[in-house]
């Protein structure tokens, strides 16, 4: 299947990591409508993978598997994940994360371009966690990459679109370009604003996994990428500095003594 | 005589119960003593904070543990629990605050008293006032001496009978029969620090890295838990190790002085839902999926099996006519 097609019938993605249980996960999958599911092949599923009961779990959801190589830092531990992720779940998709720091866990962008190259070049469908940075994304389609996953703000930390103006200028610099939001959004009304904004997708995982209710908000969130999108599409009304009035004129009030109401 | 399969937590406190209502049991485990995932647990009766990402279910069979555990094994202390959050991720603590009940929202002055050797480490936390801990060690053993004081058998290392089974409550061993039951994966230590000391379980709340200490007495502390979603087998990660050393060290830097006495893994057995439950199966009544509550809800779960067990032996002579 291809990337547009997948866009097409869903524009939110999901992480799997932290739910209370997998049965609330498979359940926030479904209520959420997702087609596209990560998966971290280091951390969460070690040794022989999902053979623990987790992974036909998953399977079983019918969302579209996406391994990433979450928590590697270095070039060779990324593309050796990569390469071991797409025989353990059989695609050629990988989100590939290349961390430059332990702290704020935000992209390596020189390692990322280089491991970015030597994957797009073994046929791998590289989806990038980059940042904002437009040369960088530029870089990254050079090396091969054919869609793109600037962060809205640190992985985890919930703040929503930390830089809008340059995620805008990014959707300006790359029209045609698939654009999926990947780490920060902490609301659904971030997740809405990325859509009305002309992003592509979003993927969320803490928002929706550490929620009181994370079914209800996988649902919230379904509500919230549609509701983007739609506007998106409908095209939005520029902001104005001063009032319009909106109410119909339909007549003149007759205020004379003795008129009828 | 009752064939109970399994010597962790949960066959012992089912062959308890059935003991205490006057039934003969005999209890065979396939290994030896201590080597299954009730020996390595954490031992935290802490039926408050769990209900923070556990099923409520879960909270509510854990009611009467600490004083149905108190009846019957030495070592279970009433001296509550601490959850701690690092300075800058106090919103953590709200969270967790917001999730559960049973606690008081403490400052430092209350920490200190309460644990002098966290005086001005932490500005805030949460005692849940209410809970327990015991050492699992300890409390498996007395439970197993008890039961054989009581005329029951425990056979460590036993083939399979070739007599009927009517419990079986062999943790993961036993996806042979209950296909749903998945293992997570879980890494501890046990390290020996005199220079700090902790009278009560604390659970540092870490986005990345959550851990929890529980002091074992005498300067031991038990330190736990990765939850990994793997069958993988074998030794502690050197990047879990890392990890759990780390988030103690956050706790106190006195943990550095520690001697690192144990590193262990074991397979938690769950359901989908992670919700401990008995169940019918294969012939057999299974206690099992207790994931990470064996100590907080196996009692209540041995009472249910119990009952269970005694409706079903009334109805079966009901069933040969």
């Amino acid at each position: 299947m291809k990337l547009h097609d997948v866009l097409r019938d869903s524009r939110l993605m999901l992480g799997t990591a932290q739910y209370p249980s997998p049965r609330v996960l498979s359940d926030a999958i479904a209520a959420s409508g997702c087609g596209v599911v990560t998966v971290s092949l280091r951390r969460e599923i070690a040794g022989e993978p999902g053979a623990n009961g987790f992974w036909p779990l998953i399977k079983a959801t019918g969302a579209r598997i996406l391994p990433n190589t979450a928590g590697c830092h270095s070039v060779q531990e990324a593309v050796t994940t990569a390469r071991m992720a797409r025989e353990v779940f059989g695609t050629d998709w990988i989100k590939l994360e290349v961390i430059g720091n332990a702290d704020t866990l935000q992209p390596d962008p020189f390692a990322l371009v280089e491991a970015a190259r030597i994957l797009c070049a073994e046929g791998f469908a590289v989806f990038p966690y980059t940042t904002e940075d437009l040369i960088v994304a530029e870089r990254l389609l050079e090396a091969g990459c054919r869609v793109l996953m600037p962060w809205g703000a640190p992985i985890g930390s919930g703040r929503g679109l930390r830089h809008a103006d340059a995620l805008a200028a990014l959707r300006g610099h790359l029209p045609d370009v698939p654009l999926i939001i990947d780490a920060g959004i902490g609301a659904p009304s971030h997740a809405a604003l990325a859509m009305e904004m002309g992003y592509d997708a979003v993927l969320v995982n803490t928002a929706v996994a550490r929620a009181g209710d994370p079914v209800a908000m996988a649902r919230a969130f379904r509500h919230a990428v549609e509701a983007g999108r739609l506007a998106h599409e409908a095209g939005l009304m520029p902001p104005r500095d001063f009032a319009v009035p909106s109410t119909p004129v339909l007549g003149i009030a007759d205020l004379r003594p003795g008129a009828r109401a | 005589m009752i064939t109970v399969l399994g010597a962790g937590v949960a066959g012992l406190c089912a062959a308890t119960v059935l003991v205490e209502r006057g039934m003969p049991v005999q209890v065979l485990d396939s290994g030896r003593a201590g080597d299954g995932a009730s020996w390595l647990a954490g031992g935290m009766l802490a039926r408050f904070v769990e209900a923070e990402s556990a099923p409520p279910e879960v909270a509510r069979l854990g009611a009467g543990a600490v004083d149905w555990w108190a009846a019957r094994v030495p070592g279970v202390v009433r001296r509550g629990t601490l959850v701690v959050a690092p300075a800058r991720d106090m919103a953590e603590l709200e969270r967790f605050a917001a999730r559960t009940i049973g606690h008081a929202r403490i400052g430092a002055d209350r920490i200190a008293a309460l644990e002098p050797d966290l005086a001005g480490r932490f500005a805030c936390a949460l005692h849940y006032a209410e809970e327990a801990h015991l050492d699992p060690r300890v409390a498996l053993q007395a439970l197993a001496d008890r039961l054989q004081e009581r005329g029951a058998v425990i056979r460590y290392g036993a083939p399979p009978v070739g007599g009927r089974v009517e419990v079986d409550c062999r943790g993961i061993a036993a996806r042979d029969i209950l296909p749903g039951l998945r293992a997570v994966r879980g890494e501890m230590l046990l390290l020996r620090c005199p220079e700090v000391t902790l009278t009560r379980p604390v659970r540092l709340l870490h986005p990345r890295f959550p851990v929890y200490l529980v002091p074992r007495g005498d300067g031991l502390y038990m330190v736990g838990a990765t939850m990994i979603e793997t069958d993988a087998t074998g030794p502690i990660t050197l990047r879990s190790a890392t990890e759990l050393m780390s988030a103690v060290f956050a706790i106190h830097p006195g943990f550095a002085e520690a001697a690192v006495v144990e590193m262990g893994s074991g397979l938690r057995p769950a359901w989908p839902d992670n919700q401990p439950r008995v169940t019918r199966a294969g012939g057999r009544l299974h206690l099992n999926g207790l994931y990470r509550h064996g100590f907080l809800t196996a009692p209540a779960l041995a009472g249910q099996l119990a009952d269970l067990l005694v409706r079903s032996s009334h109805q079966e002579p009901a069933d040969a006519h």
